[in-house]
């Protein structure tokens, strides 16, 4: 069988990019993003990209890096607040922007790995986001259609993977990384730890190797907080008492 | 005297019930979390993965794969689980969360919520706000009762896009707490020192009182 395993970033991107194409990358702010991907994609150079992803990254930090390049055509997201350069380019015209619900974007994707081709939600009915969609009465509720989605090529993150592309993420680093994973045409995976097969618990694997097809550890992982906040040693702050 | 940030979230604070989950937004409902009653326990849920927020860590001890939904560094409870976006919002959307309390931009005599975008001038996004006004059993609305500029916030018909439609159960701004229901808007209390009449002025949409 053909090795999954990939020396770093580069040598993963090799032959898979194309101009144009769409890209699907796991995290939420900048949480669980594959840093090391979009640097290579950053180098590759491609442009024309429509990029899924639940955000778009800080100006200088995860995918803010491929806007500043102009690489992004158009984005699929549900939150855009953090990051001024998006706000310009779109309202200047120079970039596409879908947003979707934080949960149907969910439900998309794993819909679209999931083979179904659509599916029905309340979420947004009597909104901008149902607008042009099919609105259907089930059991005297309306709900509006919404389109399963796949990409050309996922990237992910997680915190342990071995050679047969089994995974294992990290608290909330997990996010829509799961998901992602079963919807990229081509699946490519950075992990902190790339450890022996037979090392993971297999009643603890979170996404199966079937849905990898690339897999390494990555050279460098910034893991940068956007809002580092803290309370100070025995003062009970917020969400003390939860 | 109107309520201040802190009054609106401690009011909100008191509907929540033993043994609820909840979903706090960002704002003036994250400070709700202050305000839990003692004796009663809820599981705070996290959009992003989350069920069983603990407080902020201390200073050195963030973990940059453990934040909340408004990406703040938070900490984990004995009881918490972690979770991919799709299962959290299928607790969302699937009527698995009993609370929903989040900020507003504008609400509406007939429950509708705009509180994601403002034509041309703020492109942010729903982000989580619309699954969970659509899927959570009840939603609290909790924001100033006008703008800056004075123009009022609970108005007839929505002029900003919405979040959603006829979603809103409940709505507390500094000047009182409004019920909203079938029959339309019922104003339930005022902030202390505030009256009547200035809720009338302050107020667009059509309301009656039981205050």
């Amino acid at each position: 069988m053909a090795s999954k395993l990939r020396d770093n970033a580069g040598q993963a991107l090799e032959g898979v990019l194309f101009d144009g194409m769409t890209i699907m990358a796991g995290g939420f702010g900048l949480c669980g993003i594959p840093e090391n991907l979009i640097d290579g994609i950053r180098n590759a150079g491609v442009t024309d990209l429509t990029v899924i992803s639940n955000n778009c990254g800080i100006d200088d930090f995860g995918l803010g890096v491929l806007l500043a390049a102009g690489q992004i055509k158009k984005m699929i997201s549900s939150y855009v607040g953090e990051n001024k350069l998006f706000e310009k380019l779109y309202l200047s015209g120079e970039l596409e922007l879908e947003f979707n619900p934080q949960g149907t974007l969910a439900e998309r994707i794993r819909a679209g790995g999931a083979g179904i081709p659509a599916f029905f939600t309340k979420t947004g009915v009597g909104t901008l986001v149902a607008e042009g969609k099919e609105v259907r009465e089930f059991d005297g509720e309306l709900y509006v259609m919404e389109r399963g989605l796949v990409a050309d090529l996922s990237i992910v993150k997680a915190w342990k993977g071995d050679a047969e592309g089994n995974l294992v993420y990290r608290k909330t680093a997990r996010n829509f990384n799961p998901m992602m994973a079963t919807a990229g045409k081509v699946t490519l995976v950075e992990v902190e730890e790339l450890v022996p097969v037979g090392t993971l618990d297999p009643d603890q694997i979170h996404t199966p190797g079937i849905f990898v097809d690339g897999i390494f550890r990555g050279a460098h992982f910034e893991k940068r907080i956007e809002r580092v906040t803290t309370r100070p040693r025995e003062t009970a702050l917020a969400g003390e008492n939860a | 005297m109107a309520w201040t940030r802190e009054d609106m979230a401690a009011r909100a604070a008191r509907e929540l019930q033993d043994g609820f989950y909840v979903n706090l937004g960002i704002g003036i409902p994250t400070l709700v979390a202050n305000y839990i009653p003692a004796g009663i326990q809820v599981t705070l849920q996290s959009e992003n993965g989350m069920l069983g927020m603990g407080p902020f860590p201390y200073e050195g001890e963030a973990d940059p794969d453990l934040i909340n939904a408004g990406k703040q560094t938070i900490t984990e409870l004995p009881s918490s689980s972690y979770f991919s976006s799709a299962d959290s919002f299928a607790m969302i959307r699937g009527g698995h969360i009993a609370l929903s309390i989040l900020g507003g931009m504008q609400v509406a005599e007939n429950g509708d919520l705009a509180n994601w975008m403002v034509p041309g001038k703020m492109v942010k996004g729903m982000g989580g706000a619309m699954d969970l006004v659509a899927g959570v059993r009840r939603v609290v609305v909790v924001m100033e009762h006008t703008e800056k500029s004075g123009a009022a916030k609970l108005v007839k018909r929505c002029s900003l896009p919405l979040t959603g439609a006829g979603v809103v159960d409940l709505l507390i701004t500094d000047l009182g707490v409004f019920e909203i229901g079938k029959d339309g808007v019922r104003l339930t209390e005022l902030a202390a020192g505030v009256t009547l009449d200035e809720v009338r002025a302050k107020t667009e949409a059509a309301f009656d009182t039981s205050v």
